[in-house]
């Protein structure tokens, strides 16, 4: 939304946190709360990276915050360490390092587990914080006399003491904080996170490692936390044992959804509003124990009716006062009639290099594939083979297993026995990231879009795992940085007829539309073998001959594989037919041969015949 | 400090909160394996089943109007908040889901807090109950092996109704595919609240019944629902058998740990949860596949 112009968010931020101890102070803040805040919302960037942008909502991110706390505190108090800011840095690191540990245990598990097992290690940290290590935390009396932070300039020492001259402080890295943050969010890592955010499964499939990523969204997550930690010290000259509490992963999780997650300003400005209601409600309006009610109350109502919590809800009334919102119903229409007159075909993409050029038999041979679910038999011995640059069609009555057995070439799902090859090379057994970044990839039945995010930007994280390969830490590279990426996208974006779509959002395609950036999606990762699981499903007549256009200029100059019920469509497209019934091999041959075959005929119209004759 | 007697009487202390975890969490598991919902206000409803109780016992005098009233005032609050609120949840992210339940748990408390203050209540435990056991070899309070009595008859209530009455039938189906069970007709949304009620029953009851032994604080929930968590994870997501055997391995792992230092319960308590996640991610008797 405020994308186009550079460095506009950096420049706001500054602005803000410049005029902030000259204007606060009017609406009754003290130097103290800001403060408070700024650290609230410096642990809250790293927290928003993780749940708004990633999608993982962990309750135990005050592990993170205490062990980066008391790390700091424990060697400015106790080891004679006089540098604050090597001691901030340190305990950030260590908050990085456990955060690194945990994660590679609770990211084994996704959803409501990993919900779980992070409230039990967080609950873990306070009590190893009380107990066995109380000598070197102080147990329950936390961490008294951190000192705050002086720097010696040579010709002067600036010293920052309390109120708003350790304001300055704290300001300073609050900004430099938004700055990385913003940089990670921009970069092509940060893309990746909201891959995984909308749609786990396809971000895999197009070949991203997203475990990797996973980890390291809860890495940066747990060095802000540290940081905020170390901070939450200096401010209070005491590192306080509650730092380890559920209530601080709480109180966390809380101002995110209230401020607006995947925002990045909503935890400040949730614990903007968190800060002043306590104190409002407790000082102002007497209200003594009951203010934590009321935020409930808040917060559950806030779940509940503006999901985009207050930034995200003033972002939608800004959309809805400046009329973006009423465009994109009018542009549906208007699309519809342009659409036929497609412009000269775009040139064909390049696929992959090959891998083994050398390499000159068949592109993919599968041998005795075989899936059993329990005692059902859902593929069974099928022997298939295809040559490179073939476009062949799969076809079968429902139930006859063809899509199991695209599922099973794409290594999505493992083969009860049997064997895959594709270019000389087995890969049985592989995930189905290091089998799409060999080449091998396929659209799916059923959409699987990442649906929160526009087309350009559905396609820009596909042809990032071609580019980029499964995993690379490129946290502060810019998007537009990266190689070959934009030229990618366009290409795709013509090739699949999106172009004047690109920056609508998924939800707010057409039916025929998000079909074609299924493919499109496929597409963008440069496969050398396509599958295409019933691209045509649900299109209305005239959009079949569309996609059926398209299909043709895709299939030039790689190898495609299509399952699809639409016969007439593809025995116009394909070279050669192979017929599945009953998850079995029946027959292979020219559109030609399987039309006038007789056995085929059976498969598909034998039982109505025999219903019919009895 | 570590002696025969000593070990024995943390076995049965064990037995004990490993019988309670079981019945709470089997509350938490078969909401979520039905609804889908972690319900995050579960501990809350544990820490509610005990002021329902604690307030009726004022009233009545009477323990077991008190375990009554407490198990059906919980069961109550868990269909009218499936009703008002959950329900409008089932079609959005399990993000959210976690938000309100965490949400409605802290307004749970913050009120019972309101009300009664954070200062802890007592409910002694019935006549019937009171005193020492000699059990030969060492002495036990009577109400404690009681809890492990009464709660076994929970569980073996909660088995019947799972395990031979329709609605039982109905419950585990949905737990296998609740898709399915709605395209055969049956009306999910009412066995869903029914459903609810009863997992919160599990906990309001395990809450009353808990009361004697621990004094009340509007807190006390807490941490019995992060101990829940830890049992659903050891036992798997949904499982009505892993969630008991479940709760009695934490219910042992705390109590054996706390007889030689217990900063270190939780620590076991991690350790053993990160052994399962490793060896066996779904948990001892999960099933594969339900996320």
């Amino acid at each position: 939304m405020l994308k186009q112009r550079p460095f506009l968010i950096e420049t706001l931020t500054a602005i803000g946190l410049i005029a902030a101890p000259f204007l606060l102070p009017h609406l009754g803040f003290a130097p103290n709360t800001v403060n408070r805040i700024l650290v609230w919302g410096l642990f809250g960037l790293g927290f928003d990276i993780l749940f708004g942008f990633t999608g993982l909502l962990s309750f135990g991110q005050s592990a993170f915050y205490g062990t980066g706390g008391f790390v700091a505190a424990y060697l400015l108090t106790r080891a004679g360490f006089s540098n604050v800011l090597g001691a901030l840095i340190i305990g950030m690191i260590a908050a990085a390092v456990t955060g690194y540990l945990i994660g590679l245990i609770a990211l084994r598990r996704t959803g409501i587990y990993f919900a779980m097992i992070t409230v039990a290690i967080a609950e873990v940290f306070f009590f190893v914080e009380f107990n066995p290590l109380s000598d070197f935390t102080g147990g329950e009396n936390g961490l008294p006399g951190v000192p705050t932070p002086s720097f010696n300039l040579g010709f002067t020492t600036v010293h920052f003491t309390n109120g708003w001259s350790l304001y300055q402080f704290i300001a300073l890295c609050y900004f430099v904080g938004v700055i990385i943050a913003l940089r990670i969010v921009r970069s092509p890592v940060g893309a990746i996170f909201s891959a995984i955010r909308d749609n786990p499964l396809r971000a895999t499939a197009v070949g991203h490692n997203i475990h990797g990523y996973k980890l390291t969204a809860f890495v940066i997550a747990a060095a802000y936390a540290g940081f905020a930690g170390g901070l939450l010290g200096v401010l209070q000259a005491f590192m306080p044992p509650d730092a380890f509490t559920f209530d601080t992963s709480g109180q966390l999780v809380m101002q995110t959804a209230i401020g607006g997650r995947g925002t990045l300003f909503g935890p400040l400005v949730g614990a903007a509003v968190w800060l002043f209601l306590q104190d409002f409600l407790q000082a102002a309006l007497g209200l003594g124990a009951a203010w934590k009610l009321v935020l409930g109350v808040v917060f559950v109502v806030l779940v509940c009716f503006l999901r985009g919590g207050i930034v995200g809800g003033l972002a939608d009334l800004y959309g809805l006062v400046s009329g973006k919102r009423a465009r994109p119903a009018a542009e549906t229409e208007e699309e519809a009639e342009i659409e036929t007159p497609q412009q000269a075909p775009p040139a064909p993409m390049q696929a992959k290099e090959v891998a083994h050029p050398a390499y000159s038999g068949p592109i993919l041979k599968a041998t005795g594939l075989t899936k059993r679910y329990g005692g059902l038999v859902a593929n069974s011995d099928i022997d298939f083979s295809v040559n490179q640059g073939e476009l062949r069609g799969i076809i079968g009555p429902n139930g006859a297993g063809k899509s199991t057995f695209f599922k099973m070439l794409t290594c999505e799902i493992a083969p009860t026995s049997g064997q895959i090859v594709f270019e000389g090379r087995d890969i049985t057994g592989l995930k189905v990231t290091e089998v799409c970044q060999l080449g091998l990839t396929k659209s799916y039945q059923v959409n699987q879009l990442f649906t929160g995010l526009t087309v350009r930007q559905n396609l820009t994280i596909a042809a990032l795992a071609e580019l980029r390969g499964k995993f690379r830490l490129d946290l502060f590279r810019k998007l537009s940085g990266v190689k070959g990426l934009t030229e990618q996208v366009e290409h795709t974006l013509a090739l699949v007829n999106l172009t004047r779509r690109a920056d609508t959002p998924v939800s707010e395609l057409a039916y025929g539309e998000k079909r074609r950036l299924e493919i499109g999606l496929a597409l963008a990762t440069s496969p050398r073998l396509l599958l295409l699981d019933e691209p045509l499903a649900g299109m209305s007549p005239r959009e079949r001959v569309e996609t059926v256009k398209l299909l043709k200029s895709i299939a030039r100059g790689r190898t495609v594989i299509i399952i699809d019920h639409d016969m007439d469509s593809l025995f116009e497209l394909v070279e050669r037919v192979t017929v599945l019934q009953e998850g079995k091999v029946l027959l292979d041959g020219t559109p030609e041969e399987i039309r006038t075959n007789a056995a085929v005929q059976e498969a598909y119209l034998g039982g109505v015949h025999g219903e019919i004759a009895a | 400090m570590i002696s025969w007697p000593n070990l024995v009487s943390q076995l049965f202390n064990g037995l004990a909160l490993g019988a309670l975890l079981a019945l709470i969490s089997s509350g938490l598991t078969i909401i979520y394996g039905t609804l889908g919902v972690l319900n995050l206000a579960h501990g809350a409803m544990f820490m509610i089943g005990g002021y329902a109780g604690f307030v009726a016992y004022q009233y009545t005098e009477s323990f077991l109007i008190a375990v009554i009233a407490g198990s059906l005032f919980v069961m109550l609050l868990g269909v009218v908040m499936e009703r008002v609120i959950i329900r409008h949840f089932y079609h959005r992210p399990h993000e959210d889901q976690l938000l309100v339940t965490f949400g409605l748990g802290i307004c749970f408390v913050e009120l019972v807090r309101l009300i009664f203050s954070s200062q802890s209540q007592l409910v002694p435990p019935p006549a019937l109950f009171q005193g020492i056991t000699n059990l030969g070899f060492m002495f036990y309070p009577t109400y404690r092996l009681a809890v492990v009595g009464i709660v076994a008859v929970a569980l073996g209530a909660l088995f019947i109704v799972l395990y031979r009455t329709r609605l039982g039938m109905i419950v585990r189906a949905g737990i296998e595919d609740s898709v399915m069970v709605d395209s055969l007709g049956i009306n999910v949304y009412r066995v869903f609240m029914v459903v609810f009620g009863i997992g919160a029953m599990a906990a309001g009851f395990a809450g009353i019944v808990n009361a004697p032994v621990v004094s009340l604080t509007p807190g006390i929930g807490d941490d019995i629902l992060v101990q829940t968590f830890v049992v659903v994870v050891i036992g798997g997501v949904g499982s009505f058998p892993g969630a008991i055997l479940g709760g009695l391995i934490a219910g042992e792992i705390i109590s054996v740990t706390s007889m030689f230092n217990p900063g270190y319960a939780y620590v076991m308590l991690f350790a053993a949860m990160t052994l399962v996640l490793v060896v066996r991610p779904h948990g001892l008797l999960g099933v594969q596949g339900r996320e």
